[in-house]
């Protein structure tokens, strides 16, 4: 006699086995709100669902808590004091929207080519730096969101050397405002090189820990195996690029397709997945850690000795000490500050690997020192958008590591 | 401000003492400065030998509410609800510029402090601020707990009967609401 | 490096609803006659010399002061062949209408939203079109260039001596 079934039978009041397979228990639609502040630290997004039991029916994500009129700010700064408004759009990768932006202003103005290389290797630099602090960020949050507490830890003591050395270089620890239309604001540390060196020595250790802790785990694995797979057509569809559009098949890199800086002279390859679900969004985001790696070390011993300003008195501040000592170099300053730069009416649209996938900035100047429109293309918004689409059908348990993997950034997503 | 309480009892300065070093906080985290927050969490900077480590997710269990990054109009209700949540006594702080004044965000959608739907206890400036900052904000704020004069701690005693300074009253809060309505009468 | 497209658009449409074509600092754009929207961008996704796969994004100028007032502005790439290409399609202020592009590229839903929340130009078409980054309650169209930057409209309420 088989007392666990016997008990069941008492318990759930079944008759017999067939009754265990599809028990008939009543479910009525419910609609949950999941947000605008819920612990998935991701920013502020708000979640309507309707579910039937565990199962998700239907998904209206509701985004724009963190609207802070980026494009609205923007019209009414100069070219240069819109530096800070980028530095806080994709917070976690900071230094990218910097660079992203600076390389459309300098398109506007047609000075492109004419970047100091010294420049344009450290804008790599810093922008790989970057880019791994966003994915470790993401990474780390996202495993803590599925219980593993000791993964955020270690990533996040990663962050933290990262954080230190982009500190010495710029000053700020999170917001660096680094970038200059035509260079940079300073030269790099004497000991960047071999700092950066131990760092990323560092960090392999790091990642070999947290690979060890959840490539394998059957919790980890079981949660994110299979979840929210998104095919290659619906990436083209929804104009997902990214990791999140990498993860799904399509091989679209900004850096590999239309290289910009000097991307075109580093050996690195672009990891893409092939299911689409949420462990390839991971590990695609893993490797390219270790890609992002790579480049920063080839860009350590490629990088050549120069100025980090472009010399064009139209853009670039004059050195101070003559600003103090010359007439004609203290109206300069003042007119390039006050007035800001003043760029050539024009349209343009330029595009960077960000974080989270194509990130551009598209241009309308009317020929004065503020922008007539400063529109940047988030590239988390179709991750996002998505979601209302692949949701139905998952578990509401299922909601916390998508929506993790999806690498969502209030900053960015609402600007 | 400064209005000094005197114990009523050795019972009350303990009961303060264990609140200060047991803060249940809840991280309204909304921008970059959540980063921070989670570094300020993190083994380096460490907020757990202070006490305030464990992040209550939800309003009910939490007594410090941490409200980090900025505040757009949108967010107001809910940050106003879950304010309302939360058992006294309770405190804020009031972790960046954004939070605490704006910020350099002046524009139709960011709310100029947060200080505009709840009473903030201890305001942190920085865009964003160093983890360093962070801490000393949290021993400012545990002094205020150990002196009796949190917001919160000021209106308990307002509630049992004790004179309080009409100058300490915040408004938007229902002591202000009550306030104006026995001056109408 | 994307003359490809400008050339195929003009082979195929003959009848005005390309009123101008260019290029500027490496990218190629083209202006639209609003309602030969839908049918341009179909093409476009279509064509086998275009293939035009992904929507990359769709914003709004608000050309204050020039007619017509409002340019829908649309970027398109193509994975397969790595060009782009940049399309306007100029809407009046009096009746800010065009077709809405989500049956042909669903990604177009979100940014949609985003125009008519911020600029008021309305897609005909558009399955849900409603407010995204703004509250319902909002009242205006914020990122014209006639609405102030600093007009706020809260929700909740305020301090007796707040700035608004």
């Amino acid at each position: 006699m088989d007392t666990v079934a016997s008990s069941r039978r008492i318990v759930m009041g079944i008759q017999d086995a067939a009754d265990l397979e599809t028990p008939d228990l009543p479910t009525e639609p419910m609609p949950l709100n999941m947000g605008p502040s819920h612990p998935a630290m991701h920013g502020t997004v708000r979640m309507v669902m309707d579910v039937e039991g565990e199962k998700i029916t239907n998904a209206d994500v509701q985004i724009g808590y963190l609207h802070r009129c980026f494009e609205k700010e923007a019209e009414h700064a100069t070219w240069t004091q819109i530096f800070p408004y980028t530095d806080r759009l994709n917070y976690v990768s900071p230094m990218l929207n910097n660079v992203g932006y600076a390389i459309a202003v300098e398109k506007l103005l047609g000075i492109d080519k004419q970047i100091p290389e010294r420049a344009q290797y450290i804008r790599v630099i810093i922008g790989e730096i970057s880019r791994m602090t966003d994915h470790m960020t993401c990474l780390g949050a996202g495993a803590m969101e599925l219980g593993a507490f000791t993964v955020f830890l270690y990533m996040l003591k990663g962050r933290e050397w990262l954080y230190e050395l982009l500190e010495e270089i710029s000053g700020a620890r999170l917001t660096h405002s680094y970038v200059r239309i035509g260079g940079l604001a300073g030269d790099l540390t004497p000991d960047f090189s071999e700092r950066l060196t131990d760092i990323l020595g560092r960090i392999r250790i790091v990642l070999s820990d947290v690979s060890k802790l959840l490539d394998r785990n059957r919790i980890f694995r079981d949660r994110m195996d299979g979840i929210a797979i998104i095919t290659q057509q619906e990436a083209m569809a929804w104009g997902l690029t990214g990791p999140v559009g990498r993860s799904t098949g399509l091989a679209y890199d900004v850096r590999k397709d239309h290289p910009y800086l000097v991307y075109d002279r580093f050996d690195f390859d672009v990891p893409v997945g092939s299911v689409g679900d949420n462990f390839d969004r991971y590990a695609v985001r893993v490797e390219e850690i270790k890609q992002s790696m790579s480049i920063l070390e080839q860009a350590l011993a490629q990088i050549p000795a120069g100025p980090f300003m472009l010399n064009d008195p139209r853009v670039a501040l004059p050195p101070k000490s003559e600003t103090y000592n010359s007439i004609e170099a203290m109206i300069a300053h003042f007119k390039i500050i006050m007035d800001g730069i003043h760029v050539p009416a024009g349209e343009v649209y330029s595009f960077t690997e960000g974080g989270n996938g194509e990130l551009g900035f598209y241009i309308v100047s009317d020929g004065t020192g503020r922008p007539w429109k400063c529109r940047v293309r988030p590239p988390c918004v179709p991750a996002v958008a998505i979601m209302n689409k692949i949701l139905p059908g998952l578990f509401l348990a299922d909601v916390v590591p998508t929506f993790g993997m999806m690498n969502m950034i209030g900053g960015e997503c609402d600007r | 401000m400064g209005f000094e309480f005197h114990y009523a009892s050795k019972l009350e300065a303990a009961v303060n003492w264990a609140r200060k070093f047991s803060l249940f906080s809840y991280p309204f985290v909304t921008a970059c400065c959540g980063m921070e927050y989670m570094s300020t969490a993190a083994p380096k900077y460490d907020i757990a030998r202070f006490g305030a480590e464990f992040p209550r997710f939800s309003p009910r269990q939490a007594d410090l509410l941490i409200i980090v990054g900025t505040i757009t109009e949108r967010q107001g209700p809910a940050l106003r609800r879950i304010y309302e949540q939360m058992c006294e006594p309770k405190w804020v702080i009031a972790f960046g510029v954004c939070a605490s004044t704006g910020g350099f965000y002046q524009n139709y959608s960011t709310m100029p402090g947060a200080d505009q739907v709840v009473p903030v206890d201890v305001y942190i400036p920085g865009c964003p601020p160093r983890p360093e900052q962070v801490l000393d904000a949290l021993v400012m704020l545990q002094d205020r707990i150990q002196r009796g004069e949190g917001y919160s701690q000021i209106m308990l005693r307002a509630d049992q009967g004790y004179d309080v300074p009409t100058a300490a009253i915040r408004p938007t809060t229902r002591h202000a609401q009550a306030a104006e309505k026995a001056k109408e009468k | 490096m994307a003359q490809v497209v400008l050339d195929r658009l003009a082979a195929q449409f003959r009848n005005g609803e390309i009123i101008n074509v260019g290029s500027q600092h490496g990218n190629e754009w083209a202006r639209i006659r609003p309602d030969a929207w839908t049918a341009v961008c179909t093409f476009l996704r279509e064509d086998p010399s275009t293939m035009m796969e992904m929507l990359t994004d769709l914003t709004c100028v608000d050309r204050f002061g020039d007619e017509p007032r409002f340019d829908v502005v649309v970027h398109l790439y193509s994975v397969s062949k790595k060009h782009r290409v940049r399309l306007y399609g100029g809407v009046p202020e009096e009746s800010p209408v065009i077709d809405s592009l989500v049956p042909i590229w669903p990604g177009a839903n979100w940014p949609e939203r985003e125009a008519y929340d911020l600029y008021g130009v309305r897609f005909k078409g558009h399955p849900d079109l409603r407010r995204l980054l703004m509250y319902p309650e909002f009242v205006g169209h914020p990122l014209r260039k006639d609405y102030p930057k600093e007009k706020r409209q809260p929700l909740v309420r305020r301090q007796s001596d707040s700035v608004d």
